[in-house]
């Protein structure tokens, strides 16, 4: 149930500044919004988006240059691609088997399924 | 910055209101201040900022006594009340006497609002919509750069872009040295932009902690299902109950309408 609820403030926010670090919008050591333009694009408090950069800092995702701002680390495309997938095995997969049970689904039922993942990796 | 030692008020012969009232804010927040009709929010904005008396040294607003209404303290607070008349003057005329009392007034951030709130007008202020006046009037107020900032229902009457026209420019606005305390009902219209949640019942503080003490303690979830123990408080909804929970791992949007409620029933959140 937790599942479909909405993400904190906090995380939406990361989850933002995380998606354009992994598409390229925010490449590595490129600077970030500030604080305050952040606030002022997404009309959020300056101090949670604060606490979100410092943890953002603490994931080693961004760095912060005293009085400059704050920049994308070297490695945080690989940095987040891990958390991510840590995430989908912590928390999407298990919801994903438990619906699986629940609905009794078959092998047959999923195949299309995993012949259409196997064959997008293919293609990649 | 506020400073409310063991305040006792009481209007006329009623009952206290204020029984031994005390709270402490700190400059570079934004207080969300919550309470039902007639919990004392509105007498507490009125003694903060000097339109009613307190107790000698029961208030002070940076260092000082805001009954005394000194200059010195008049020219860093701003209070926008929910109701108000403006004068038959224009914006222009209006901005020309009255920013002379505030030395941070930032005329050119006040135009830059009124752009991003669409209120251009040539007509006299006292020919706006009640909307369009509470729009001058908290662009207005968040020109004037002071302190102490206070905002007495600043959504009620805003069309709904403009309610997130309001959370940008205030989210932007704030300066460290400043405070923002805004009284409201609308809670859905100010969740993201406070970061302090301070909740008034019966003339008492009932909650007063940062958005990331309460995010990181309760789990504001949907069940279909109640299970015995865990659950702190719950209400029905369409989706089964909300209910508040002890946090696990992931942190969840607090819902304020939900733990409001769940205050002024009296659970104990510790």
């Amino acid at each position: 149930m937790e599942f479909k609820d909405p993400k904190g403030i906090f995380q939406q926010i990361a989850d933002n500044i995380c998606d354009k670090i992994i598409s390229g919008e925010f490449p590595a050591g490129s600077k970030i919004p500030s604080v305050r333009e952040q606030a002022a694009t997404v009309g959020v408090n300056q101090n949670t988006i604060m606490r979100t950069y410092m943890e953002l800092q603490r994931e080693n995702i961004i760095s912060n240059q005293r009085g400059i701002g704050f920049f994308v680390t070297d490695n945080a495309q690989q940095q987040i691609i891990n958390m991510r997938k840590k995430e989908f095995f912590d928390m999407q997969l298990p919801e994903f088997i438990k619906q699986v049970k629940l609905l009794n689904l078959t092998k047959e039922e999923l195949k299309p399924l995993f012949d259409q993942l196997n064959l997008n990796h293919e293609n990649k | 910055m506020i400073e409310i030692t063991n305040l006792n008020f009481k209007y006329g012969k009623q009952a206290n209101l204020f029984d031994g009232l005390s709270l402490s804010e700190k400059a570079g927040n934004i207080v969300g201040l919550l309470g039902k009709n007639g919990a004392g929010k509105s007498t507490l904005l009125k003694l903060m900022t000097g339109m009613l008396t307190a107790p000698k040294a029961s208030i002070e607003i940076m260092g000082e006594t805001p009954f005394d209404r000194l200059p010195r303290f008049l020219k860093e607070v701003y209070f926008v009340p929910e109701e108000y008349e403006l004068p038959a003057s224009k914006i222009g005329e209006f901005v020309k006497a009255h920013a002379h009392f505030y030395p941070r007034f930032d005329s050119e951030k006040l135009y830059q609002i009124l752009i991003d709130f669409e209120l251009n007008t040539k007509n006299s202020l006292s020919k706006l919509s009640y909307g369009q006046r509470k729009k001058f009037m908290i662009a207005f107020a968040l020109s004037t750069n002071c302190k102490l900032l206070i905002f007495d229902e600043p959504t009620n009457g805003l069309d709904i872009p403009s309610k997130a026209i309001f959370r940008k420019v205030v989210a932007a606005s704030l300066g460290e040295d400043q405070l923002v305390v805004i009284s409201t009902h609308q809670v859905k219209d100010v969740e993201n932009l406070i970061d302090t949640l301070l909740i008034l019942d019966c003339g008492q503080i009932k909650m007063h902690r940062t958005i990331w003490d309460i995010a990181e303690k309760y789990a504001f979830i949907t069940v279909s299902q109640l299970s015995e123990g865990e659950t702190l408080y719950s209400e029905v909804a369409p989706g089964g109950y909300k209910v508040i929970k002890e946090a696990q791992a992931a942190s969840t949007t607090i819902d304020m309408e939900l733990l409001f409620n769940a205050v002024v029933n009296g659970v104990n959140l510790k």
